[in-house]
């Protein structure tokens, strides 16, 4: 049987869900012309207005906003609450140049919480529950979004943050843990790991795993539900609109409703702009309707998928989102971080390597590999493969800095990378995890 | 008193190697000695040459990562402890060795020792005081 948070919303016939859509969009227009210069210039530049908007059917009227709106804003430029009125702020991976803080006012924390609560008892959690949090706890916001759905639902929460995967095991077989939250490759990682102490799916009580942050595919999917013995979900969200759970995955697992009481979905023509017709493939937008501090309106994710209201045997009305077929940019999700291939880019620029660079990303025993070729340079060799292992290291560990994540840098011949004219290919995603 | 060695930047990848000595076939240039550093992706290839600034330019002017050291060239007898006499000497000094190769020459009963230090002008003082036969430029390269 299957079980909702909140049942009203999550099955509400969809032309109350318009109608209140609806009211919540012109109430958040207004909100945001009067406290966001900055969006506010973008609407007088389009020439619309609050009046403008009437209904949902008035969206596609307002401006887009960006990463790049984001990034000139920073870090106040789109908050429409006074600072007093602001509880929390949670930001994107620290990937320097493109990151972005978003805040919360008490109520935008409850309402998170409260997305991310309609997850979990969409993945069968209870307040019989224990509910493992192994995403990463501070700035990124997997760790306190599903922290704070897990409280709501009043599952006992085990607020492990990621690593020390031993440890992670340990506290599944002595507290008796049912529901796991992590990254698909952490998750893999952990059943891996619990298969090489020794023990089977026989010696834990896990059911559920709700996973996210990074693209996976059903192969893997099925992969970790052998491994851990349970049914794995499917979570998505991003900083930019809140955190995990503006939507999520029921026991059908076709897909995610979007909580679009919070989140109103629009598919766009990722070149033009133009609004495409439900159960196109396009470029995915959101526009908060319901955040009081940080209301970003028509936000391209970049993320490619396509919406669906095909009737879903879980009872729920809410519209459904296809994974991520891919991105409209050329960010890659490595190992849950965001990494744009100019921050790899700008680093080699520093360390006086020339700017050519092919990076592979793959993925070797379900952990994300990132491997990138880099031309000597003059500048950079020397006669004594001392010298060139202390730059090439000093290379690794910039990157690191920016990234977090530590690459494997190969050096390779001069000009034997494409040059950036024409269609460079930059990067090689052997992950094959769209199709 | 130092000899030009070429330092030459060769990926692990086949044909890469060949691609060098053919260039420097088909420009006249002789090989004296060479010697191999080799890592898991790229080797250093090491070479004395006949000509090291031609061959150098040959080289550059084919998209080769290429530099230019000084090092140290000695005649050391060929008998067992030619090498060790040499070794005492610089170790003696406080003179580090980066690397070193050597080879036997033409003439009966000798060996040249190339050494890359990390003080050049200390390293060549240490064995002409212990009375080394240090090898010009021009010996090396005529050879």
């Amino acid at each position: 049987m299957e079980n909702y948070w909140n049942k009203e919303i999550e099955c509400m016939s969809r032309e109350d869900m318009k109608k209140l859509q609806d009211e919540r969009l012109v109430k958040q227009v207004k909100h945001v012309w009067d406290n966001v210069p900055y969006y506010r210039k973008k609407m007088e530049e389009k020439g619309v207005t609050p009046d403008d908007i009437k209904s949902t059917d008035d969206l596609w009227k307002l401006p887009f906003l960006t990463k790049a709106d984001l990034r000139d804003a920073y870090p106040y430029g789109l908050l429409a609450k006074p600072l007093a009125d602001c509880v929390r702020i949670q930001s994107t991976s620290g990937t320097t140049g493109k990151r972005v803080v978003a805040f919360y006012t008490q109520n935008d924390v409850d309402l998170w919480e409260d997305c991310c609560a309609r997850a979990v008892v969409a993945a069968g959690g209870t307040n019989e529950d224990v509910c493992q949090v192994c995403y990463g706890y501070g700035l990124f916001t997997g760790g306190p979004g599903l922290n704070g759905g897990s409280h709501k639902v009043g599952c006992l929460t085990l607020p492990m943050s990621s690593g020390n995967t031993e440890r992670q095991i340990q506290f599944m077989l002595d507290l008796g843990s049912t529901i796991l939250c992590c990254t698909p490759s952490y998750a893999a990682y952990i059943g891996e790991t619990l298969h090489d102490m020794g023990y089977t799916t026989d010696d834990i009580k896990l059911k559920a795993g709700i996973f996210g942050a990074e693209p996976w595919t059903e192969e893997m999917r099925r992969e970790i539900e052998k491994s851990l013995g349970i049914k794995a979900y499917d979570i998505y969200g991003l900083t930019e609109t809140s955190g995990p759970g503006v939507s999520f995955e029921c026991s059908e697992q076709t897909g995610m409703h979007i909580n679009e009481d919070h989140f109103i979905a629009e598919i766009i023509d990722p070149d033009t702009g133009e609004v495409l017709p439900e159960g196109s493939k396009g470029e995915l937008v959101f526009t908060s309707i319901t955040k009081e501090a940080f209301p970003l309106l028509r936000y391209r994710t970049r993320d490619i998928c396509v919406l669906t209201r095909k009737k879903c045997s879980c009872g729920r009305t809410l519209v459904k989102m296809t994974k991520p077929m891919g991105r409209s940019d050329d960010m890659l999700i490595i190992r849950g971080v965001n990494v744009f291939p100019s921050q790899i880019e700008t680093v080699l620029i520093e360390q006086g390597y020339a700017p050519n660079y092919q990076i592979e990303v793959d993925r070797v025993n379900n952990t994300d590999t990132l491997d990138i070729n880099v031309e000597m340079s003059a500048e950079q060799f020397s006669d004594t493969v001392k010298d060139i292992q202390q730059k090439e290291k000093e290379l690794v560990d910039a990157i690191k800095t920016i990234l977090g994540i530590t690459p494997k840098v190969h050096l390779v011949s001069p000009k034997t990378i494409a040059r950036s004219e024409g269609k460079a290919v930059r990067v090689i995603d052997k992950r094959k995890l769209h199709d | 008193m130092f000899i030009k060695q070429l330092s030459i930047f060769v990926e692990n990848k086949p044909g890469k190697l060949s691609a060098v000595t053919k260039l420097l076939s088909d420009n006249d240039i002789d090989i004296r000695a060479l010697s191999i550093a080799d890592t898991k992706d790229f080797g250093i290839l090491r070479l004395i040459v006949n000509d090291p600034d031609k061959a150098c330019e040959t080289l550059k002017n084919a998209d080769c990562t290429v530099s230019m050291t000084n090092v140290i060239a000695i005649g050391a007898e060929d008998k067992p402890g030619g090498l060790t006499g040499i070794m005492e000497c610089l170790y003696a000094s406080n003179i580090s060795v980066e690397y070193m190769y050597a080879f036997i020459t033409k003439k009966a009963g000798e060996a040249y020792v190339i050494i890359r230090v990390d003080n050049n002008d200390k390293a060549l003082e240490a064995l002409k005081e212990s009375g080394f036969a240090v090898l010009t430029a021009a010996e090396v390269y005529d050879m």
